[in-house]
């Protein structure tokens, strides 16, 4: 049912997206490589599908950069890999959800991700994410869809102990996210310290 | 000399860094650490402001963030220009430019002070009494002289350039003001591990201590104490420090907002950070220390600059080393100002001190003053002052046990500290819609009953000595954190306890004293003696009549004596009074704290499609549409919209146009159960809808009224493929959720919106299968193969497609579906490919004439939330075998049933030249008489070139009788002819569609 993708180069959004120098230098905001994503959307929480885990808590993201899975309800998760390996993840859900009720949907170009890493980054986040990033409340290997300023969002916290961030928006919300964190980005240094 | 009101040392000022900045032009020396008014009081500058309703000279009154009179307009350079910045507060920098308010030509000389003189006309509620008649002239002359007269200090003029930043944070405690109280509350609940917030909004924590000379703290000097305790604080990580952070907001659920001032201080650059930033605090528990505030005592002319209030004397000599007099008169009714006395005595300035109280009432703060060799006089009152832009002498008298008074005796003074007592600052308690209970041995309302998880401590408790404010601090922080940890301090013993007084005994006719309560508002104790005699008696009605209490203080330093005042007139108790709402903000918060970055780009998201930017390089004018930017038309050289939009209409429907659908939303709606879903949430049938067949599918809420529609592809057995309206995507998203969930669990179908996923390219016209058939491959184009309502899948320039034979022009056309990142790629192919044969992007003017043509309603344009599926002639769309689906029985209520709805029609002018306004009003008879009754609106109107007249579409009560009717509709000049015809305008039979 799913078609082979991706024969023509794809024109990502944020292609030209460019960064102020005056950053906080303990932040780095990235545009993700173009990948695969598929939405994926079953009632049975349990087992694997191509490998990846169903059954982690609402809320956990399994897996890792290259390939992952995020739960973000009890009957949905996202589903992030490489342009590469897209078919062969599809048809080895297909195969293994078979005879089950399930939905699997491409959203490889609904989704832009954005990495967001370095020391200040929940801070950064925090300027227009309502929920506590610490580590107590969200750890590395956090998934959830919040917000971002005016944009729903999917954030994700990779595993790992170095704070790093995705943030995965759609598409033409992509200029406003990547923006807003920009000038979140300036609005966290600390004044210069002037005489 | 400069600053010859510097105390030769003292205060916690840099005196090796000198700063200077202007006031009114002039330079104003002072140091390092200096607020405005303690670098203006530095050289001896009292005189600071006109008041605003009276323009009388006023001083600075205060040292925090209570001031009433001193607000300046402080001017930080271009754009940067605030008014009533309130000098107590504003640190003071280099390069700052200060300017006094409210008076011309000069604040020396003020033309505006013979309001002054005509004080008897201003009396309370004047404007109300004043300018009743004649009725007409309020428009036109009251209303705007009493406008331009109102109001303190100018607007800025120009864009602010300042950044704004917006956090969001989480804590375990917030502790609200870093005083001793909160100091304890903050190291009590760090000490647990906790995650601490303690804000507070001075430059430097600290709070009293910072002009507490002479109190130890467990054996320590306090000064020593406080810089123990914040470096203690600071190297926890669990705990975020905030100076210059004002908690001005408690909201729901302990959502507490703050304000933190980043850069104002700073002279110079400051790379990038924000001016200020906005702290949105959740927190499991809130510490409310914001301690209380000092109340002016009510006299005749107790507004004379250099009257200030006495704690903000000991301040100013012990914090700032700043002596805002050198003969100072303390003046109060309670033992707090004996403090201050001392410490005045301490640094060397002539004072003397007048108790209201009698001997017996005083505590052992008199015996200690009088042997420190200060002259005090209990059992006297205050009848007066002298002096005009500065305090020369206070007018004193002694009292007897009946109110009357002795002989006057003048007390020459350059300044005087007056204090009334103390009122807890209860604001943001009372904003989390904690109860407040009277509290008669302290004269205060206090804390009661929490309706939120805080607790109040300290000063703003009603706890003044501070050993009692350290313990009961500490033992709410420890609480806080869910600690049993309480522990005592020893520290030296405060003076505390006062004798209420409302307004100071006096031997002149009350009834011709200015005796100042509210100081910014200009409220006399006799405006609010007046209010309670013309019958206002609920403090609501008072504040509002006398305007007292409403100014930007709040009536941080008024609200307890007009309760009293009020209390007094009425003989009743001050519970029995009550209280006025305290709102946020605690204090004045600037636009840009609350706006943040949301503005310019960052004000709303601007969503484009993967077209947009080709469509910018067509020279594309553009429309937004819900939060989507969408090419509205094509201009040519000099072509107006009506130009191009008359041009891209005939090349539809002549040769072949393109549009960006992109922004339609769609909705993958997957699992065995889907046509039983879809059966259920739309009026039209589905069941049989064969794969790769479309239909036009229409959507009502429960109360039977057109929700949403769009075109539905089959994709297979268990998959369709749903359009939906521009704006509509997100709501029907959750509309099909919402029933998904709560009323239909049992059905295995999933909803994915794939509005992104897709792009779509709609080529419309009788050349658009030539322009895409060398394109496609894997689908047989043929008219035959693949009808009008039809989709197949393949490939177009070798990208997978999903292409819907659909229209919705009424010519052959496709919609195009192709993965978003292809789009624009597709789309140059098929532009190029369509140059032969005069491919022509079109936008939304366009797509919006040529389905009026038609007679294709748009929801929202043609519908309003009122409209059913008959009302615009759709009724054929419901399927009459099905049982059920969303809204079937609100068709059949007798409203909708009735005769007399409002039907779609079409309108054609008299004059074919003429296009009717949308929106406007439609008549059978202009005969009648006003109000006529108007049978409904015009809800579309165009010119169309293809028809070459004006269109329009309207809803009219019983429209589909009226066929061939005139009527009559409203225009800009008078009424025009219209006749109801059928509103399908160009080929009625539908023929092109199927080419």
């Amino acid at each position: 049912m799913l078609e082979v993708r991706y024969r023509t180069a794809r024109t990502r959004p944020l292609a030209r997206a460019t960064l102020p120098a005056a950053l906080d230098p303990g932040l780095t905001i990235r545009p993700a490589e173009a990948g695969a994503r598929f939405s994926l959307r079953v009632r049975k929480a349990t087992g694997t599908v191509a490998g990846l885990p169903l059954d982690g808590p609402i809320n956990s993201l399994a897996g890792d950069d290259a390939r992952w899975i995020a739960r973000l309800g009890p009957d949905e998760w996202l589903i992030g890999t490489s342009e590469t390996e897209a078919d062969a993840l599809a048809a080895a859900v297909a195969s293994d959800l078979a005879g089950t009720a399930h939905a699997l949907v491409d959203v490889s170009h609904r989704n832009v991700g954005i990495d967001v890493s370095g020391a200040k980054s929940a801070i950064l986040l925090n300027a227009g994410c309502p929920l506590d990033l610490g580590d107590t409340a969200f750890p590395s290997g956090s998934a959830t869809r919040t917000l971002l300023g005016k944009a729903e969002i999917v954030l994700i916290r990779w595993p790992g102990a170095t704070p790093r961030y995705r943030v995965e928006c759609w598409r033409s919300f992509a200029t406003y996210v990547h923006g807003f964190l920009v000038e979140a980005g300036l609005g966290t240094t600390a004044p210069s310290k002037a005489a | 000399m400069a600053q010859p009101f510097r105390l030769p040392r003292g205060g916690r000022v840099d005196r090796t860094r000198p700063i200077s900045f202007t006031f009114n032009g002039r330079t104003i020396e002072g140091f390092q650490g200096d607020s405005v008014a303690s670098a203006l009081l530095a050289n001896g500058v009292h005189l600071v402001g006109r008041s605003f309703k009276y323009h009388r000279p006023r001083g600075i009154l205060s040292h925090g963030s209570d001031e009433p009179s001193a607000l300046l307009s402080v001017d930080r350079g271009r754009g940067r220009i605030d008014p009533n910045n309130r000098a107590s507060v504003v640190e003071a920098r280099a390069g700052l430019k200060t300017q006094s308010q409210n008076h011309w030509p000069s604040l020396e000389f003020d033309v505006g002070a013979v309001n002054d003189l005509l004080s008897p006309v201003f009396v309370a509620g004047f404007y109300y009494k004043t300018f009743m008649w004649p009725r007409k002239f309020w428009d036109k002359v009251y209303e705007p002289i009493i406008r331009g007269a109102a109001g303190l200090g100018k607007a800025p003029v120009e864009a602010d350039p300042d950044r704004y930043a917006n956090r969001h944070a989480h804590c375990d405690v917030l502790v609200v003001g870093a005083g001793p109280t909160g100091l304890a509350a903050a190291l009590a609940a760090a000490k647990t591990g906790a995650r601490v917030i303690l804000a507070d909004e001075g430059p430097e924590p600290g709070g009293s201590l910072l002009h507490d000379v002479t109190s130890e703290i467990d054996g320590r000097p306090a000064a020593a104490w406080l810089a123990a305790t914040l470096a203690d604080l600071d190297a926890r990580e669990n705990v975020i420090l905030l100076p210059r952070t004002t908690v001005f907001g408690y909201y729901n659920h302990n959502h507490v907002a703050l304000t933190e001032r980043v850069t104002d201080h700073l002279p110079g650059a400051t790379g990038t950070a924000p001016r200020e930033r906005l702290w949105q605090v959740r927190a499991e528990q809130v510490v409310l220390a914001g301690g209380s505030h000092e109340r002016p005592l009510v006299f005749a002319d107790n507004d004379r600059p250099g009257i200030l209030l006495a704690e903000s004397v000991r301040v100013f000599i012990n914090r700032y080393g700043v002596a805002p007099g050198r003969r100072i008169v303390f003046a109060t009714n309670g033992a707090s100002a004996y403090t201050c006395a001392h410490d005045a005595k301490a640094a060397g300035l002539d004072v003397t001190l007048v108790d209201f109280r009698t001997e017996s009432e005083c505590g052992p703060e008199l015996g200690r003053l009088r042997a420190a060799g200060v002259e005090v006089l209990t059992g006297h009152t205050v009848v007066g002052s002298k002096g005009r832009k500065r305090v020369t002498g206070l007018l004193v008298a002694p009292v007897g046990s009946d109110g009357r008074c002795g002989g006057r005796r003048l007390l020459p003074c350059d300044c005087v500290g007056m204090s009334g007592g103390w009122t807890p600052a209860v604001h943001l308690f009372s904003q989390s819609r904690g109860k407040l209970a009277y509290d008669a041995a302290r004269d205060a309302f206090l804390p009661s009953v929490s309706a939120q998880a805080e607790r109040s401590a300290g000063a703003a408790n009603g706890a003044y000595d501070l050993a009692a404010c350290l313990a009961e601090g500490y033992a709410a922080g420890a609480a806080a954190a869910a600690s049993e940890d309480r522990r005592s301090f020893t520290a030296t013993p405060t003076a505390t306890g006062f004798k209420p007084v409302r307004i100071m005994p006096t031997d002149a006719d009350p009834t011709k004293q200015r005796a100042f309560v509210d100081f910014q508002n200009d409220v006399t104790a006799k405006d609010i003696k007046l209010a309670v005699r013309e019958g206002f008696q609920s403090i609501e009605h008072v504040k509002r009549y006398t305007t007292t209490g409403m100014a930007t203080d709040q009536g941080k330093t008024s609200n307890m004596n007009a309760l009293g005042i009020v209390a007094g007139q009425l003989d009743k108790s001050l519970p029995g009074v009550g209280t006025t709402t305290f709102r946020p903000p605690y204090t004045p918060v600037t636009f840009g704290a609350l706006v943040g970055p949301a503005r310019h780009a960052l004000f709303d998201p601007i969503r484009t499609t993967p077209i947009h930017e080709w469509a910018e390089r067509q020279g594309a004018k553009f429309e937004n549409v819900a939060l989507w930017r969408r090419a509205w038309y094509f201009p040519r050289g000099s072509e107006d919209l009506h130009a191009a939009v008359a041009r891209e209409c005939k090349a539809v429907r002549e040769g072949v146009g393109i549009f960006d659908a992109s922004t339609l939303g769609k909705i993958e709606v997957v699992g065995p159960d889907a046509a039983e879903f879809m059966n259920r949430l739309y009026v039209n049938p589905w069941l049989k809808l064969e794969p790769g067949r479309c239909r036009y599918g229409l959507m009502l809420k429960e109360d039977g009224y057109i929700l949403d529609d769009g075109v539905v592809a089959r994709v297979s057995q268990d998959c369709f493929h749903v359009t939906t309206t521009t704006g509509g995507a997100a709501r029907v998203l959750g509309h099909m959720e919402d029933y998904l969930q709560t009323e239909w669990p049992e059905l295995e179908v999933f909803l994915t919106s794939t509005t992104e996923q897709w792009s779509v390219i709609a080529l419309q016209g009788p050349k658009a299968r030539a322009v895409i058939a060398p394109l496609v491959d894997g689908i047989d184009l043929s008219p035959e193969a693949f009808p009008h309502m039809a989709m197949r899948t393949g490939t177009i320039c070798g990208v997978p497609t999903r292409l819907f034979r659909v229209s919705f022009t009424g010519e052959l056309g496709f919609e195009i579906n192709v993965p978003s990142d292809q789009a624009a790629a597709v789309w140059e192919a098929i532009f190029a490919e369509g140059q032969p044969h005069g491919i022509t992007p079109y936008g939304t003017e366009t797509m919006h004439v040529l389905r009026a043509e038609k007679g294709y309603i748009i929801v929202g344009q043609e519908t309003d939330g009122t409209v059913t599926p008959d009302d615009v002639g759709l009724a054929g769309m419901i399927a009459k075998a099905k049982k059920d689906f969303v809204g079937k029985r609100s068709l059949a209520r007798p409203d909708v049933v009735a005769t007399g709805r409002k039907q779609l029609v079409g309108l054609v002018t008299a004059d074919p030249k003429l296009v009717l306004d949308e929106g406007a009003q439609i008549v059978s008879d202009t005969n009648q008489p006003i109000p006529m009754r108007m049978l409904g609106h015009v809800t579309s109107s165009y010119w169309s070139p293809n028809c070459g007249r004006s269109i329009a579409m309207a809803l009219v009560a019983d429209g589909r009788l009226l066929m061939g009717n005139t009527l009559h509709v409203t225009t800009p000049e008078g009424f025009t002819t219209v006749t109801v015809v059928d509103p399908v305008f160009f080929d009625p039979k539908g023929e092109r569609i199927n080419a």
